[in-house]
């Protein structure tokens, strides 16, 4: 008698589908109350929930994770609204909040999905069509694939030659400096090696509970992270007005804090940065690890942007790279882990959930004990890890991919530079809205100025000023961006992220509704 | 249990690759370690064993532990031309089945190679429905393309069709597509439910009903979250059956000393391979409601049931067959994969959840939690919704499909009976019938003094007799310790994973190493 679960395509239809949907469930609301606990007749609770808010684990309630948060759901909510054909200012929902580029209609390289089809069916190594380097790179990946399939498990550290593979992709970006694949773990998305770092750290209670210090701005998900571990989070702030800069003095200041109640043992660096797109100088990163060495501290450096530096005179430096330049002294010290993925950098594959770490001077009985706890997850997708193995083992010059390859990647690096610039520049002119150069990343992370009225009637929503800010650009325009309090800011600063994917066209009319709609609510709050 | 010379192994060869590549480096950096009272190291590591969480340390995963990395060394040294008594390695640790050498189902395949490279969709090679069930997954791809990231909750019209497929298999129970979340791999779905359950201290602190023998993501999964196991044994004479006065005793004794508020079962069985019948389900649903607990129901082998009489029968459908007395009450979660069944892709990491009577607020956490980790890998995704959503009789692969997925589970079934009854001849190892999923889980009788030189190697006398097996034959198993069994029973897992023929060879070395072994310690 019930509706079968998949909504007709008609907009009244789908009206009444959704209304004897929730009927389905008023008469158990009524029931149950809102806290779905039923009574006897003579009052006596016969059975509560197992699993309730005060009964679940309080970690778990701890985590949050703006980059999906309650404006991306009030997001999605309007698509569908906007699919029922309700009247809206704006005829279709911009997603600015994440860093999705095939969504925001960035073209796979061709290569890659050649290469995963072939390995997907490989009947098709028999079909004319394939250029001869993306069969021969499947029939590789399949060799080393149990049974040759990509249904088979891997080991669970990854495949062995895709570890080799990345190993040589190191030795070369590093310029020479070496890379043992065993130091290699493949990964589900950079975010699953991340956790599993942080949870092999945490430890101890009270004073001697793992502190692990993140910069503000940061990546949510390593407050969400620490959040579910239980572990301390020690802020160290980003310095806006040198864009974004690092200072070691900011980081030592966050330590001496932190070393009053609980024990620092890591240090997180995101570079480029996510949220506010600086790229750190060889400098900076030399500071950090002599600090990381000094402190005692555990490095883990995410490199996920690697390829994505835009501005003039910047340069990507791995840690890695960094640390084994300073010599011995350094090298044979910091641990270091650092972390790369499918999901950026020109590839933007990041449905493919793939991603690597490498570890430096990690314990060997430690890295026994990181073997085992991966091993119970099984193995990362292993379409993922055929992924990272033609990212990191490309068409070569003599190839017959090559050229096609290479276009493909300039021009999807070089329409994000374009776009970095843009958005920079656009948003610069806008009294009220500061905005660092996008040195690098996807992301801008502009400063706005929020009159006190506004703030006020925020406070009154108990919504963050910025998120008031954000939830009414949304309302107004269909532009969903991510505030500023969702990645940490110092105290009374309002700012949003916002991605800088859409198409060039697009950008524009983006960046020039924020301009229009942040003129327009200053008008109306001062 | 851990295999001390293993583990030095592995230390050694890290140290020497340190060495190898900085050869010069190495005095210095043991002289820098010490003081120049040569107490105390200037700098030992942040992170070391006395150091980690100690949760970690706890955890044990023995399907992909000590054996299996001998293994995978065996392996190598056969490469490198080491002479050994036999020429392979034959992996029936672990439930792989293509590495095993069954073939992936070609329509999945198909469809998983359009949406990866959607060119191919001009490609007159392929079948219609192929290109249909490709373009439908596209086009709820965040800008048609498989590279985008999902909902965390997983892929809107993946989620309708499993529904839909619930709905069938259930004869016409409703699902809600918004209680389904896709997950990587079933594995994970557990974890994060059990993460979710995990709260308290003392005697306060949660505490999980697992079966023993278990599947051991559950002990590692526990360990890691510092939850309590609770033990409830299966009972090996009456195959692998549950006995409700089982999870009572287990229970009652839990009470002492934790909180005990989820029961979990596998059905079918893994490592056990029993199928549960419907009036034990209603009989563990009747317990769960009587003892207030959350049940979780691990069902990915749903479609491997090859005894006469047995059929699976999934819990949602027999708690709504209960009525809306238990039906309105009891909070379960049940999951599902990709990589057992007919279809064996384990390495796309599909898998479905499905929770019922979950608290709203609690649903809301659940969203928020698995919203952190992004998003499912899409193409597992994919091929969850192939699964769930196979050619209909009427289109073009429906012959073939069908083909293969009968010839794949028949096979099954054929090797299922092969195991049990090799195996029973042997004399010193007794054997359950395999009704279901891909494992023998036989008692293995062990003579006195094998146990005592075991104990002597600081073994566990199943990994002692395993690790053997695995030097002379090259046959890798997994030790019945590893799944935990009664004390002083001995067990292994082995998978009925292997080609018919290699099958046959495999049970009959195995024999002949048993005779030998008796032989030998007697």
């Amino acid at each position: 008698t019930l509706p079968p679960p998949q909504p007709p395509k008609n907009p009244i239809l789908y009206i009444l589908h959704v209304c004897s949907v929730i009927s389905r469930f008023t008469p158990e609301i009524l029931r149950k109350g809102i806290h779905g606990d039923t009574m006897t007749e003579n009052g006596c609770e016969y059975r509560e929930r197992v699993l309730t808010m005060d009964t679940m684990n309080p970690n778990v309630k701890r985590v949050e994770y703006a980059v999906r948060g309650p404006i991306v759901q009030r997001a999605v909510q309007i698509e569908r609204e906007l699919k029922m054909g309700i009247k809206k200012p704006f005829t279709e929902v911009i997603r600015a909040n994440i860093g999705d580029c095939h969504a925001m209609g960035q073209k796979p390289i061709t290569f890659f999905r050649q290469v995963l089809a072939l390995c997907s069916y490989p009947d098709l190594l028999e079909d004319g069509k394939f250029p001869e380097d993306a069969k021969s790179r499947a029939r590789r990946i399949l060799q080393a694939c149990g049974g040759g399939s990509l249904g088979a498990y891997s080991t669970s550290q990854g495949i062995e030659m895709i570890r080799q593979d990345i190993a040589r992709y190191i030795e070369r970006r590093d310029g020479g400096i070496t890379c043992d694949p065993d130091n290699i773990y493949l990964s589900t998305g950079a975010s699953d090696a991340i956790v599993t770092m942080l949870k092999l750290l945490v430890s101890g209670e009270g004073m001697s509970r793992t502190g692990v210090m993140i910069s503000i701005p940061q990546y949510p998900l390593y407050s969400a992270t620490l959040a579910e571990l239980g572990a301390v989070q020690i802020s160290y702030y980003l310095d806006e007005d040198n864009c974004w800069s690092l200072d070691i003095s900011e980081l030592r200041r966050a330590l001496q804090e932190a070393k009053k109640h609980c024990s620092p043992r890591a240090l997180c660096i995101i570079n480029p940065g996510n949220p506010t797109g600086q790229v750190q100088s060889r400098q900076c990163i030399e500071g950090v690890i002599r600090f990381a060495a000094a402190e005692k501290l555990f490095l883990m450096a995410d490199e996920v942007y690697q390829d994505n530096v835009y501005a003039d005179g910047c340069k990507f430096h791995s840690f890695k790279k960094v640390l084994f330049e300073m010599g011995l002294e350094y090298s044979e010290k910091v641990e270091l882990a650092s972390f790369h993925s499918t999901s950026k950098c020109y590839m933007g594959e990041c449905g493919f959930r793939g991603g690597y770490m490498e570890v430096v001077n990690l314990d060997p009985e430690v890295k026994v004990q990181l073997t085992k706890l991966v091993s119970v997850r099984l193995c990362p997708p292993v379409p993922g890890q055929a992924l990272l193995d033609v990212v990191v083992n490309p068409p070569q010059p003599d190839e017959p991919s090559y050229d096609t390859f290479i276009k493909e990647r300039t021009d999807t690096l070089a329409t994000l530079a374009e776009k970095a610039n843009m958005t920079q520049e656009i948003l610069n002119q806008v009294p009220g809205i500061k905005c660092n150069p996008v040195q690098g990343a996807m992301y801008t992370f502009p400063r706005i100025h929020l009159p006190p009225k506004a703030i006020l009637e925020a406070k009154e929503k108990e919504q963050t000023p910025d998120m008031f800010y954000c939830m009414k650009l949304l309302e107004e325009t269909g532009i969903c961006l991510v505030p500023g309090s969702g990645f940490g800011q110092r105290d009374g600063t309002y700012h949003f992220r916002m991605t800088i994917l859409p198409p060039k066209e697009k950008l524009k009319i983006v960046l020039a509704k924020i301009k229009e709609f942040h003129q327009h609510f200053m008008a109306q709050y001062s | 249990m851990r295999n001390n010379s293993f583990k030095e192994h592995i230390i050694c060869n890290v140290i020497t690759l340190n060495r190898s590549a900085f050869p010069a480096a190495q005095g210095e950096h043991l002289h820098q370690k010490m003081s120049e009272n040569g107490a105390l190291p200037l700098r030992g590591k942040v992170l070391t064993v006395d150091t980690m969480n100690a949760n970690v340390k706890k955890v044990d995963y023995a399907v992909r532990g000590p054996i299996v990395q001998r293994a995978v060394q065996i392996e190598k040294e056969l490469k490198e031309g080491v002479k050994k008594p036999f020429e392979e390695v034959i992996k029936a640790n672990i439930g792989d089945a293509h590495a095993m050498g069954q073939r992936p189902i070609t329509f999945f395949r198909q469809v998983m190679a359009l949406c990866t490279y959607p060119q191919l969709l001009d490609d007159n090679k392929f079948p219609e429905d192929a290109k249909n069930r490709a373009r439908r997954i596209l086009q709820s791809c965040g800008g048609n393309s498989i590279g985008a990231y999902t909902t965390s909750q997983g892929i809107d019209c993946v989620r309708h069709d499993v529904a839909n497929y619930i709905q069938r298999r259930d004869g016409g129970i409703p699902s809600d597509p918004d209680n389904i979340y896709l997950t990587t791999g079933a594995s994970d779905g557990i974890v994060t439910i059990l993460k979710l359950l995990t709260a308290g201290e003392g005697r306060t602190r949660t505490g999980v009903m697992i079966s023993i023998p278990q599947y051991p993501l559950y002990s590692a999964s526990i360990a890691e979250l510092g939850a309590v196991q609770i033990n409830y044994y299966l009972n090996e004479e009456k195959c692998w059956s549950l006995d409700i006065s089982e999870l009572q005793r287990s229970l009652q004794a839990a009470r002492e000393h934790c909180d005990p508020r989820v029961l979990c079962i596998i059905n079918p069985g893994n490592p056990t391979g029993q199928v549960q019948s419907r009036q034990c389900i209603e009989d563990v649903i009747r317990f769960a409601v009587k003892e207030n607990l959350f049940l979780m129901a691990d069902e990915v082998y749903q479609d491997n049931v090859y005894a006469e009489g047995c059929e699976f029968h999934s819990f949602k459908k027999v708690l709504f067959e209960m009525g809306p007395e238990y039906s309105s009450k009891v909070e379960l979660a049940s999951f599902h994969s990709t990589s057992k069944c007919y279809m064996g892709e384990c390495g796309f990491r599909g898998g479905y959840m499905e929770v019922i009577n979950m608290d709203p607020e609690v649903k809301a956490q659940l969203t928020k939690l698995v919203s952190v980790r992004l998003c499912p890998p899409a193409p597992g995704q994919a091929l969850m919704d192939l699964v769930v959503n196979s050619p209909q009789p009427g289109e073009p692969s429906y012959q073939t499909f069908i083909k293969e997925r009968t010839d794949v589970l028949s096979a099954l079934a054929e090797k299922a009976k092969l195991t049990e009854e090799i195996l029973n001849t042997v004399p010193g190892i007794s054997c359950n019938p395999v009704q279901g999923a891909m494992y023998s889980f036989p008692r293995i009788t062990l003579p006195e003094r094998a146990i005592n030189e075991a104990k002597a190697k600081g073994q566990a006398p199943d990994m002692f007799y395993c690790m053997k097996l695995l030097e002379e034959t090259g046959i890798c198993l997994v030790p019945g310790s590893g799944f935990g069994q009664r004390e002083g029973t001995y067990h292994f897992r082995m998978t009925i994973l292997p080609p018919t023929d290699k099958l046959k060879i495999m049970l009959n070395k195995l024999k002949e190493f048993h005779q030998k072994f008796t032989q030998q310690y007697s």
